[in-house]
């Protein structure tokens, strides 16, 4: 993994004897506990992905249950709806990082650019709060911002660019775009916190060499922060597209309804309809098993890329 | 770097178009941020059915505490509150116990299995069995159905857990070498001399882990839809919510006039009570955060 492999290799290979042991007992004793813990918890899940090959059935049990190959898949894969489950959780993934990302980048430079400090500090800390808030609450006010008596609605009403008020939630064309929105709102000034500590860190020496040189704040923010927070935007970038499918619950399950279930479906609300409501375990787990095999196939490649930026560290 | 800055005094030609910009900028960016929640506040004090005429701002049109009222006599909110605060507060010592020792035991530079034990953590960041089969096991494990399904699963998180091990490392090693020369075993340097300069990055994972347990909703949807008594302050603001979104038009609440409250207000007040602990809190702790960010980002 990209993170794992700076693991510093130790100056001396240790040998493990039977007084190192010993005197390491309380430690080792500590350690099984957490081992036996982290099998439990989240090694065993791993065993369950087998069924997916499985027709699993409760009454029988794991080992009972007969292996039915990739039957599973086939369906799956034959199944328009979770063809067009793949396309809205990639879509809405990819829309989410572009933007947020976007977002989190200018908001940070333009509040480094700020010069008044205590504005600075009122405005960021306002920028924290939706992150501490769940999702059921964002998208709890959401609704009442866009609803028809809402202030989206009578803005635009005021100026005349609709009739009528708009259903926001009833149009699959808004969807992607609600959920984008979302987003952005909600954690837009808690991505920029990384971001603004990558442009403190930039030699202040470096602006002040760029004023002398005739450079306005545009040319400098061009010139010298974009530059200086580059191989952040590199690392965070490619971190975050291992995550692009993980990016598909809460607010499409949330703001989802059946009048724009189309494009508000993904991939987690289909294994939760399939495996917990409709009871079919193996077709959940399959589903489940997609997607987190095309997770690690894109940390792979990611963590390829990375090497190119292995040198470069985020401070 | 803002003092550095000040010494820039030339003015030139364009940066009053920035300085605009990015006033402007910023302003509307705390108005979009601000607005929905004040709006939020103000339909919480304003007549439910009132508020369904819409044009709310940021001041109640007819103020009333009835929302409120209604709020703190239903029996599944309080006893959501009441789970709510409790797996918060439990959740968050165990979690942070539990991190804090096993940070500890993987950044013992002595210790024979350190580089094992702690890439079998790494492991579980990327690789996890998925819904179906998490649930299967809590079911296979009695979790389900119980306060606990909130607690013991999320006891340790590597992330957490890199976290905590990052600014332990940072701690010089002469410190527990003087006290293991003075016959201190590993539970009293844990107890005694790293602990108490890990407050810091202990506030910070307790700070993450509180706020997740606090807005958790899910797993009381998935593990304790059938018991009432397990239910959480969110899962009941999510079936207020779809109670409200579920109402495509406004007819059905308008039946029933002479009703003041109107689920929509009511969802209100239930989401101002649930913000209110954050939005007290969260400003005063935000070094914490900060800097829990910044250690997360370095390389574990």
């Amino acid at each position: 993994m990209a993170i794992a492999k700076a693991e510093k290799p130790l100056p001396k290979k240790k040998k493990i004897t039977a007084k190192t042991l010993k005197s390491q007992r309380a430690l080792l004793i500590a350690a099984a506990i957490f081992v036996i813990y982290g099998i439990v918890f989240y090694y065993v899940p791993l065993v369950g992905w087998l069924m997916a090959f499985q027709d699993y059935s409760p009454r029988l049990g794991f080992l009972g249950s007969e292996f039915i190959g990739i039957d599973k898949f086939k369906f799956l894969f034959s199944d328009k709806t979770f063809l067009r489950v793949i396309r809205n959780t990639l879509a809405m993934g990819v829309l989410n990082l572009v933007t947020s990302t976007f977002m989190a980048i200018l908001f940070a430079i333009l509040l480094n650019e700020v010069r008044n400090t205590r504005a600075k500090k009122v405005v960021q800390t306002v920028s924290y709060l939706p992150h501490f808030l769940s999702w059921i609450i964002v998208t709890g006010i959401l609704h009442d911002v866009l609803a028809s008596g809402g202030i989206v609605n009578e803005l635009l009403l005021k100026f005349g660019w609709v009739d009528k008020p708009v259903n926001f939630f009833a149009k699959p064309e808004w969807f992607w775009g609600l959920v984008a929105f979302s987003n952005v709102w909600k954690e837009t000034g808690w991505n920029a916190i990384i971001y603004l500590a990558a442009i403190t860190s930039i030699d202040p020496s470096l602006y002040e060499a760029a004023a002398i040189d005739g450079a306005g704040r545009w040319q400098r923010i061009k010139n010298v922060t974009l530059p200086g927070i580059r191989p952040t935007i590199m690392i965070l970038l490619l971190l975050s597209i291992g995550n692009v499918l993980n990016a598909g619950f809460e607010v499409q399950y949330l703001l989802g309804n059946g009048l724009v279930q189309s494009v508000s479906q993904t991939i987690d609300i289909y294994v939760l309809r399939w495996g917990i409501s409709q009871n079919d375990y193996s077709l959940g787990t399959a589903a489940g098993l997609f997607k987190s095999f095309v997770s690690i196939v894109l940390i792979v490649i990611v963590n390829q890329l990375a090497r190119h930026y292995g040198e470069e560290r985020l401070y | 770097m803002s003092t550095s800055r000040t010494k820039i005094k030339k003015i030139y030609p364009g940066d009053v178009a920035f300085r605009i910009f990015n006033t402007l900028f910023l302003t509307i960016f705390v108005i979009i941020t601000l607005y929905p929640i004040l709006n939020t506040l103000a339909i919480s004090f304003n007549d439910g059915t009132d508020a369904l005429r819409g044009g709310i701002h940021i001041v109640p049109r007819v103020f009333t505490t009835k929302n409120y009222q209604t709020v703190l006599q239903r029996q599944a909110l309080k006893t959501g509150a009441f789970i709510t605060v409790s797996r918060t507060v439990l959740g968050t010592v165990f979690a942070l116990f539990a991190n804090a020792v096993l940070a500890f035991i993987v950044s013992r530079k002595e210790f024979v299995f350190r580089k094992q034990l702690t890439v079998f953590w790494i492991i579980t960041m990327y690789v996890n069995g998925g819904l179906i089969p998490t649930f299967l096991l809590y079911r296979k494990l009695n979790l389900t159905g119980t306060f606990w399904v909130y607690v013991i699963p999320g006891l340790v998180g590597a992330f957490n857990m890199l976290v905590i091990r990052t600014y332990m490392n940072g701690i010089p090693d002469s410190l527990e070498e003087s006290a293991m020369l003075d016959g201190a075993g590993y539970t009293r340097i844990f107890w005694t001399i790293i602990s108490p300069l890990c407050k810091p990055v202990y506030a910070t994972v307790a700070l993450f882990v509180a706020v997740y347990q606090w807005n958790s909703w899910f797993d009381a949807m998935l593990y304790n839809r059938l018991r009432p008594e397990y239910t959480t302050l969110q899962y009941e603001l999510m079936k207020l919510l779809s109670s409200v979104m579920n109402q495509n038009t406004n007819v059905e609440s308008l039946k029933n006039v002479q009703d003041t409250v109107t689920p929509t207000s009511v969802r209100a007040a239930a989401t101002i009570i649930t913000i209110l602990p954050i939005v007290c809190l969260y400003p005063f702790l935000q070094r914490y955060f900060v800097t829990g960010l910044t250690l997360g980002s370095v390389k574990a």
